[in-house]
């Protein structure tokens, strides 16, 4: 059965071309860039090469990347790291944020700090009367994800990054959905800390950066040699940074024909989806959101059961039902943005990338309104119109 | 995460709808909750001469249900009322552990639509005495 991947923002397949500049890393130029052999400045210059080719995506300076082993550790790395040299005090997320950097939040207001919790709007964006009330004197800094992994919706970085500023805060985004999917330009938008993920980007897994502007003070979460200018401690991955830097330079060189084919395929389905389903909603911001996450809530059926349907006829989707998320709650995202449990558990998220065609999309708005039609005649939640 | 039978019973569930003219009916769950269950039962001298179910939630609760009236089709209400819900669970050869509480609760559904119809046939007095201490659970 042909397999119809609509789940990038899971993660994606690694590029061929970027698995073909890791390869050599991992048994012939194996060398430890902390030695100063033959070997060792192989991969040096590999490291060296990768995080120029990551600094450049983000109009950064080198200096100003620190390798990680993801986002994860990216969003640790900028909370926990930035804030170690302060007494607790007062931090802000927004409230739709990935649990990397939520449960971060949470395990900071363990040490004491207290945290305040961005509400966002229906679309999914951030309400900026309410962020910025919730600055307090002693708010060292706020963190709002650049692009939402549920809905798609894409937050006003630039405005929020300011507001921080102007309240004497410094201000993270965590960028792994965006950065490849959409133009960055860290100085443009002014943040002081950006994570990214290669697995996002068609990159490896188990790889990723954080980015630290020039004259942020940032101390490590992992302690040891002193790798990363004493940032990140542990044996670079090169391999991984090789992959890093060629899938990042590869999507930005795309992003100007792989971003509007994106976002038509993306506007196609969602519109194909509302006509085609009754009582179906589109949930994110229309317009402000990444070129190819469809988020839509199917009303009287659930989550799970669509995406095991689906799965049924080779094609990958997620869900924010609480089912789906193997916790017992519904998406903390939709939920934020005001919708009722019952439509987060009916959410279906297709989330599109550089292999999916026109085909595909269509080949999908065939087959899943039968299965909706099939689940809801199952379901006692549905009365036929 | 789900074993074959699972999804077999996901993929063709059996006894999907709801009975014509019913002898008891039982609803349990919440939309909230991501998980609602309705049985329909025609009982014929206090025996399930058909049962059929509708449930909105994951796989796991569509799965029981079906399960559940496959168990009791032709069985007697006695014999019906001690089907637990991990039975149902065992039937299908286990759930994940997260399933077991919330999306497992296809045979408490039977048990309501077992008492309606002791209420419904003025039995209410056997309630007790067909489900025992099921009957509140």
């Amino acid at each position: 059965m042909k397999t119809i991947y609509f789940d990038h923002a899971a993660t994606t397949a690694v590029d061929p071309r970027v698995f073909a500049e890791m390869e050599p890393y991992f048994v012939e130029r194996y060398g430890n860039p902390s030695e100063i052999h033959r070997l060792g400045r192989e991969g040096r210059e590999a490291v060296d090469k990768g995080r120029a080719q990551v600094a450049a995506a983000l109009g950064a300076a080198d200096k100003e990347i620190v390798f990680t082993s993801g986002g994860t550790e990216a969003d640790n790395l900028a909370l926990s790291g930035y804030l170690q040299r302060f007494e607790p005090g007062h931090l802000i997320v927004s409230a739709i944020e990935h649990p990397a950097v939520m449960e971060t939040a949470r395990f900071l207001m363990r040490q004491g700090w207290e945290a305040s919790f961005a509400s966002v709007d229906h679309d999914g964006v951030v309400d900026l009367d309410a962020y910025e009330a919730a600055f307090r004197p002693d708010t060292r800094l706020a963190s709002v994800m650049f692009a939402n992994n549920v809905v798609g919706t894409v937050q006003p970085i630039k405005e929020l990054a300011r507001i921080a500023h102007a309240h004497g805060a410094a201000f993270h985004t965590d960028a792994v959905q965006a950065v490849g999917a959409m133009p960055i330009d860290v100085a443009e938008l002014g943040v002081d800390l950006l994570s990214l993920s290669g697995h996002k980007l068609y990159g490896p897994k188990g790889i990723g950066a954080l980015f630290i502007k020039r004259g942020t003070r940032v101390g490590p979460i992992l302690h040891g040699g002193g790798h990363e200018r004493r940032l990140r401690s542990g044996t670079e991955n090169v391999p991984g940074i090789v992959g890093l830097g060629a899938a990042l330079s590869i999507a930005v060189a795309d992003l100007p024909t792989e971003g509007p084919r994106l976002v038509a395929l993306r506007d196609r389905l969602t519109a194909g989806l509302i006509a085609a389903i009754d009582d179906t909603i589109a949930l994110g911001h229309p317009t402000e959101r990444l070129p190819g996450n469809v988020c839509v809530s199917v009303a009287y059926i659930e989550g799970e059961s669509m995406v095991l349907q689906l799965d049924g006829k080779g094609i990958a989707v997620s869900s924010g039902s609480a089912c789906a998320s193997g916790s017992l709650e519904p998406s903390h995202v939709i939920l934020g943005m005001g919708y009722r449990a019952e439509e987060a558990h009916g959410s279906v998220r297709l989330t599109l990338g550089r292999e999916n065609t026109q085909d595909e999309a269509d080949y999908f708005l065939e087959v899943f309104p039968p299965i909706v039609a099939r689940l809801r005649e199952m379901s006692p939640l549905y009365v036929k119109r | 995460m789900y074993t074959d039978l699972v999804m077999d019973h996901f993929s063709n569930p059996r006894n999907v709808g709801e009975v014509e003219d019913p002898d008891g009916a039982g609803q349990i769950g919440n939309p909230v909750c991501g998980d609602v269950m309705r049985m329909t039962i025609k009982v014929d001298d206090d025996r399930i001469t058909d049962v059929k179910f509708k449930t909105f939630g994951c796989g796991a609760a569509v799965a029981t249900s079906s399960m559940v009236t496959e168990m009791v089709m032709g069985k007697t209400l006695d014999e019906a009322a001690e089907i637990s819900n991990r039975a149902v669970a065992e039937a299908l050869g286990g759930l994940p552990a997260q399933k077991m509480h919330c999306s497992n609760l296809a045979a408490d559904a039977l048990h309501l639509a077992i008492e309606d119809y002791l209420t419904k046939a003025g039995r209410s007095g056997d309630v007790a005495k067909v489900l025992g201490k099921k009957a509140s659970s």
